[in-house]
């Protein structure tokens, strides 16, 4: 699979960082490199072969629902690039 | 007095419980050796007056016959660990002014253990990359050169100025994180010695995640005792991490018995790889020469499945670190570039906010992840990745450990292979799957390359296993007998 220059720019909003038009090309270059670099594991034959989703062989444990912590706004606003009356701030969304 | 910087964490440690110099001295040592070396960037926050304060309370424990096992010991932190009120970075101009209202579990452990805080360190932007070429604030530099040559060399990464900082001796020892090679290949650059635990071993709160199903942190020290010593500090169960496993930390310094008579100490004939330098070749040699010699059994072991571990690691590492890194949007911490809109918000910080690699790893695993690709990349990259564990669990039916070199190279030089990011990928060519595994790893500086530059090597052990790697790693040590130090002209030293 290789990519275009409409796909690049496909995964460049999904992933919501802005890529200027004349990179496009470039970029999808060196992504179509390391694309094809690992589709080299197409040779494998993994028919009947579990996804592996948790390398220790372990189970998630579960925790009593309880609140631990909390009541901490100001710590939690202190880093806001802009925050405003306890509340974190963003360009308006709503009309 | 620079000898102070000499010490190691076990000898520090025992100096001042004999009272023959305080914690305030060994820790001004350090801090003058930092000023003098900063040529070498490899931190980016130094917090002298903190270590120094540190340093006097510690003073007064001891003076009181207390103090914990790290007591008064000046140590420095990959600025990818969350240390409450100090800036974290973890390289990146997206995090630009963050100071965590919290401490990572590891540091809090650490301090209550006595060390004192030097400052944070260099790293790879986000630990993604193996050269320290990618951080926001600039390369890390190895204070190792060639003799004869003065051309700078790259330290590793993407645990670098740790490693710069521990060759250098500018700390006593650092922390680092791994995630597909990021302590043992710096480790190995800068002739130090690096331990990646057991997926698990330690706490993952309060670690900047990259790919959280790899990444675990680990000591980086001069000596294997310090790094068993380090580890049993920063090791443990954690609630606030639900990957950390609950199990008892053994004594890890125990293991060091010198004894390993009879343990089979496993070869890989996968990792003879085409191109691996024959010095690289011969290093090896020597080591199960070595262990030989000790007593120990080599036995040729097979990991068919090796050379699918590194595009393997290249969808699984991406894809964790585009979603984990969806949480540097502009408007909780760090950077914010204005948008017209919110998305535009979003997308100007990130454009901004993000180096060239971080970019490409997160569009990467953006697309593995979309739908329409999911099955191809990262489902079957999941299935290589049952296949990658299943070797090493077949292989220790038939050994106890397994012996790797650490790289596929010595230190580069700064600039070299930066326009090829496969070929930088390659680096980690024997250390990615042993992430991928779980499993845990060491490399210890073994020998010096013909052109005077450290080499590793590296032992794998069995999961939750580290004290059968570790008595291994003190018996290369020993017979390895690394004593060679940086050549570079570092200021204050001949």
């Amino acid at each position: 699979m290789s990519l275009d220059k409409a796909t690049v720019a496909r995964i460049a909003t999904l992933a919501r960082i802005k890529v200027p038009e004349a990179d496009l090309e470039a970029l999808g270059h060196e992504l179509n490199q390391i694309l094809h670099w690992v589709e080299q594991l197409d040779q494998v034959d993994t028919t009947g072969v579990e996804p592996m989703t948790s390398v220790a062989a372990m189970t998630l444990p579960l925790r009593a629902d309880r609140v631990t912590d909390g009541n901490r706004a100001d710590d939690i606003l202190k880093n806001a690039p802009n925050g405003m009356h306890g509340f974190f701030t963003v360009p308006k969304v709503v009309e | 007095m620079s000898d102070f910087t000499d010490l190691t964490l076990a000898t520090a440690r025992a100096g001042l419980a004999a009272k023959k110099f305080s914690a305030v001295e060994l820790t001004q040592a350090h801090v003058t050796a930092i000023e003098q070396n900063r040529a070498l960037n490899a931190f980016i926050t130094e917090t002298p007056d903190k270590a120094l304060a540190m340093a006097k309370a510690s003073d007064e424990r001891l003076a009181r016959g207390e103090g914990g096992v790290l007591e008064g010991l000046p140590i420095a932190i990959k600025d990818l660990f969350c240390t409450k009120d100090i800036l974290t970075t973890a390289a990146s101009h997206i995090l630009d002014g963050f100071n965590p209202p919290y401490e990572s579990t590891i540091t809090q452990k650490l301090w209550d253990a006595g060390a004192n805080c030097l400052g944070k360190l260099n790293l790879d932007e986000f630990a993604m990359g193996s050269s320290n070429m990618t951080s926001h604030y600039g390369p890390v530099i190895n204070p190792w050169t060639k003799p004869g040559d003065n051309r700078q060399l790259v330290p590793g990464g993407s645990s670098g100025g740790s490693a710069a900082s521990v060759a250098a001796r500018l700390a006593l020892a650092a922390t680092g994180t791994d995630t597909g090679g990021s302590i043992r290949q710096p480790a190995g650059f800068c002739g130090i010695v690096g331990l990646k635990p057991t997926y698990g071993r330690c706490s993952r709160w309060g670690v900047v995640a990259f790919a959280s199903s790899l990444d675990q942190a680990g000591p980086m020290t001069r000596t294997v005792e310090d790094a068993a010593i380090m580890l049993g500090v920063m090791a443990g169960h954690d609630p606030k991490d639900s990957t950390s496993a609950p199990m008892p930390v053994p004594d890890f310094k125990a293991a060091l018995t010198g004894d390993i008579r009879g343990l089979r100490v496993g070869i890989p004939k996968e990792y003879r790889v085409d191109g691996m330098p024959a010095e690289i070749e011969a290093l090896w040699q020597q080591g199960i020469d070595w262990l030989k010699d000790a007593g120990a059994t080599p036995v040729e072991i097979s990991l068919p499945m090796t050379k699918h571990a590194l595009p393997t690691y290249y969808i699984i590492a991406p894809a964790e670190a585009s979603a984990n890194l969806s949480r540097y949007d502009g408007v909780r911490f760090g950077l914010r570039v204005p948008g017209a809109s919110l998305d535009e918000m979003y997308e100007n910080t990130r454009a901004a906010g993000f180096g060239a690699e971080v970019k490409r790893r997160v569009l990467i695993g953006a697309y593995v992840l979309s739908a329409g690709y999911y099955d191809a990349y990262y489902l079957k990259a999941q299935r290589l990745r049952t296949l990658i564990a299943k070797d090493f669990e077949q292989a220790f039916e038939k050994c106890d450990v397994i012996l790797t070199p650490t790289a596929p190279s010595a230190a580069f030089a700064i600039g070299e292979k930066m326009d090829d990011p496969l070929a930088m990928y390659l680096n980690d060519v024997f250390t990615v799957p042993v992430n991928l595994a779980g499993l845990p790893g060491m490399s210890i500086p073994a020998g010096l390359s013909a052109d005077g530059l450290p080499l590793g090597l590296q032992i794998i052990g069995r999961a939750f296993d580290e004290e059968t790697m570790i008595r291994v790693a003190g018996v290369l040590e020993s017979a390895a007998t690394f004593t060679a130090k940086p050549y570079s002209s570092l200021a204050g030293r001949a």
